[in-house]
């Protein structure tokens, strides 16, 4: 089986461009974006009757923010503590790093096969490609994830990531793709999600009960205890965590958590946040080595890779706060319209789009750097992922701060020019806004240019280089009167209607 | 330098302008209820787990009749019932003979009114993680003192176990995916049937 990766990913506008042509593609989009918004807002609800929703972020935020700025302090008492019950800590710089010690580990035991739960870190360094070029295959067992490895296909969803398949097409990969890895799928396989489910169980089983080294990330770490914590559905999880005789877990350096009491508002947000549930079928807690129970040979890799980098931005920082319950990718007009590929990254959506110029820098050449720079600009600004962060991360503060920070880049290493020129127009505006917001005297002069500005940028917008600005926003009607003026006629409104 | 020094170098310069770290504000509590175990039946129900409450003198009866007819059946060590005919763990069968085995009656640690969910910290009477996922019926008792209102309070409660270093599962509900068009499939790896008894407690109706 080949592994798909993102490397070679064109800039966004490209890849958006392409996705937007594939029908199917909006439309299995827009049902389930739409579908798990709207389970998530009445849970928030559900909330709000009994607490208070906006209580809970603040809680779950703060947990996360102690975490990270005493990072030190956490990293060193995990290290304490999982190796006091019995767990092997290792350190990884980067991608290379991690990948070495796990397939060193694997290799050890001479194994040529793996288990895997989901797991958005090993993803991102590319770790059954690390193992399948030393010959270990690596099983994929979520079962989304397996559609995506069966099909050669890359994930495009953080909770869901085969959501740009439809059922006729996973019917298709599974009788295609799985005699080739295991056992086959039925010949009389049906199009229905309970039989495709009933499939994947019956392949995935054999696997499951002969598998001797397990794989996983891990969705929080506790400092204080030296617990790992996976959170789940399928039973899947449970499976790789639990049968086989040794398990690797992944964990970036920003999971963790200070206290074993702060997993509370953590656990009460995320499946609320995530699947729209009040909380996920499955839920795994370990520390270290459990005498006669599970794996009883445990290695926890600490992985970097960029995490510091970001930890060093002072705005864009709360982004390590995320807990990966793509709630942010449920409510933004532009994921639902192009979905996850389009990201280039196996972190898709607004999360992605800051998530990874903070992780791997802005201003690298080559055309990974061009698209890496392209991700802050894949958004409206609008600001709906913000208001539903169970973290509180204002990614539109950040997107702002890192195409600043693309713009500065790019000028720095002469490079502007390679900058698309609508980037460049925009960051342009932006710095004239700077100036106009800067001085209230100035603001009320521009302000009265408003109305005139508006009806000029209409009939500007078809000339070439503001078109491609233009072209891709709606401008509103030009307002008869600036609000400044409105409110001076009006007295704030009091005496409105008295024109 | 090694990978460890570096990056904790890493840590200590990106946050070198750090001073004050301000404590998280304290989680928010959901208001009380009136019958916590009643909230608990109708949120476990809720996840299509069969949920149903009997007296301890009725509970051999009530975990028989949760039982597949003929099902093999295995219990952990010190289960508070007796189970015909069924084999008790002592941590030998594999996974491939637990795959053998059709259903598992276990005892659990805590019970959450407010997510229907049931915590096992694998102690006597609900044994080791393996036994409670590969057969494919998990019969869970649950005692009415054992049930709490909210996740924080299953925390506290909890924190002995993880400190003696027990695993723990939370359960809610069978194994479940959304994963095709997001229709909702109960039973994939996990348990696909969960059948939650509520016990009530000694001296209770």
């Amino acid at each position: 089986m080949s592994n798909a990766t993102f490397v070679g990913m064109p800039v966004f506008p490209t890849a958006a461009r392409d996705a937007l042509e594939d029908a199917q593609l909006r439309h299995n989009l827009a049902h389930a974006t739409g579908t798990i918004r709207a389970k998530r807002a009445r849970l928030v609800e559900e909330v709000d009757e009994v607490s208070d929703w906006e209580d809970l972020r603040l809680a779950g935020a703060g947990v996360k923010e102690q975490a990270l700025l005493t990072l030190e302090e956490q990293l060193l008492q995990l290290e304490r503590t999982l190796t006091a019950k019995g767990a092997t800590v290792h350190w990884a710089g980067d991608a290379a790093e991690a990948n070495r010690i796990v397939t060193g580990i694997v290799q050890r035991h001479g194994v040529d096969e793996v288990v895997k739960v989901k797991s958005m870190v090993t993803q991102e360094i590319g770790l059954n490609e690390a193992l399948a070029a030393e010959g270990i295959a690596a099983w994929e067992t979520d079962l989304a994830e397996l559609i995506v490895q069966l099909g050669d296909d890359l994930p495009s969803h953080i909770l869901v990531p085969a959501i740009h398949r439809n059922r006729a097409e996973i019917r298709e990969i599974f009788l295609r793709a799985m005699k080739g890895v295991g056992r086959p799928a039925p010949d009389d396989l049906t199009d229905e999600p309970a039989v495709l489910a009933a499939a994947a169980r019956a392949h995935l089983r054999e696997k499951f009960l002969r598998a001797k080294v397990g794989i996983s990330g891990a969705n929080f770490a506790v400092a204080e205890t030296g617990t790992l914590v996976v959170v789940e559905s399928e039973g899947n999880g449970r499976m790789c965590l639990t049968l086989p005789e040794v398990l690797i877990s992944v964990v970036g350096i920003e999971k963790v958590v200070s206290t074993w009491d702060q997993l509370d508002p953590l656990l009460r947000l995320l499946p609320r946040s995530s699947t729209g549930e009040r909380m996920n079928p499955y839920t795994s807690m370990w520390s270290g080595v459990t005498p006669g129970d599970g794996p009883q040979e445990v290695h926890v890799v600490l992985l970097d890779n960029g995490r510091t980098r970001a930890l060093a931005d002072e705005v864009g920082r709360q982004a390590l706060r995320c807990i990966r319950c793509s709630a942010c990718l449920n409510v933004c007009p532009v994921y639902e319209r192009t979905g996850g590929h389009a990201y280039g990254s196996v972190y898709p959506g607004p999360i992605g789009a800051i998530l990874n110029p903070l992780l791997k820098g802005v201003g690298n050449p080559g055309p990974e750097g061009e698209q890496v720079d392209s991700l802050p600009y894949a958004s409206s600004l609008c600001g709906a992922c913000f208001e539903v962060c169970p973290v509180r991360i204002d990614i539109p503060s950040v997107l702002v701060d890192q195409r600043v920070k693309v713009v500065d880049a790019r000028r720095g290493n002469g490079a502007v020019a390679s900058l698309s020129s609508g980037h460049l127009a925009e960051a342009l505006a932006f710095k004239g806004a700077a100036v106009a917001l800067a001085d209230a005297r100035k603001l009320g002069f521009g302000e009265r240019f408003t109305g005139v500005g508006l009806r000029m940028a209409r009939r500007l917008s078809t000339l070439p280089g503001l078109s491609k600005w233009a072209g891709t926003r709606d401008l509103p009607p030009a307002p008869q009167e600036s609000f400044r003026a409105w409110w001076k006629r009006t007295d704030g409104g009091r005496s409105e209607g008295e024109r | 330098m090694g990978a460890r020094e570096e990056i904790l170098a890493r840590v200590r310069s990106a946050l070198a302008e750090v001073s004050d770290v301000p404590a998280p504000p304290p989680a928010p509590r959901r208001t009380a209820v009136d019958d916590v175990v009643a909230l608990f039946t109708e949120r476990v129900a809720d996840y299509r787990a069969t949920v149903v409450r009997c007296t301890p003198e009725r509970l051999a009866t009530t975990v028989a009749d949760a039982l597949p007819a003929d099902a093999a059946v295995v219990v952990p060590d010190g289960l508070c019932v007796p189970v015909e005919r069924a084999t008790v763990d002592d941590g030998s069968l594999s996974a491939a003979e637990l795959d053998r085995i059709d259903a598992v009656v276990t005892e659990a640690a805590v019970g959450i009114a407010e997510t229907g969910t049931i915590v096992l910290d694998h102690g006597p009477g609900q044994g080791r993680r393996a036994i409670t996922l590969v057969p494919d019926t998990h019969v869970c008792l649950v005692r009415t003192d054992q049930v709490v209102l909210d996740v924080p309070d299953a925390v506290a409660l909890l924190e002995a176990s993880v400190r003696q270093g027990r695993a723990l599962t939370w359960i809610s509900g069978p194994s479940a995916t959304s994963d095709i068009e997001l229709d909702r499939v109960e039973g994939v790896h996990g348990p696909r049937n969960l059948h939650v008894i509520v016990v009530a407690d000694d001296g209770e109706g």
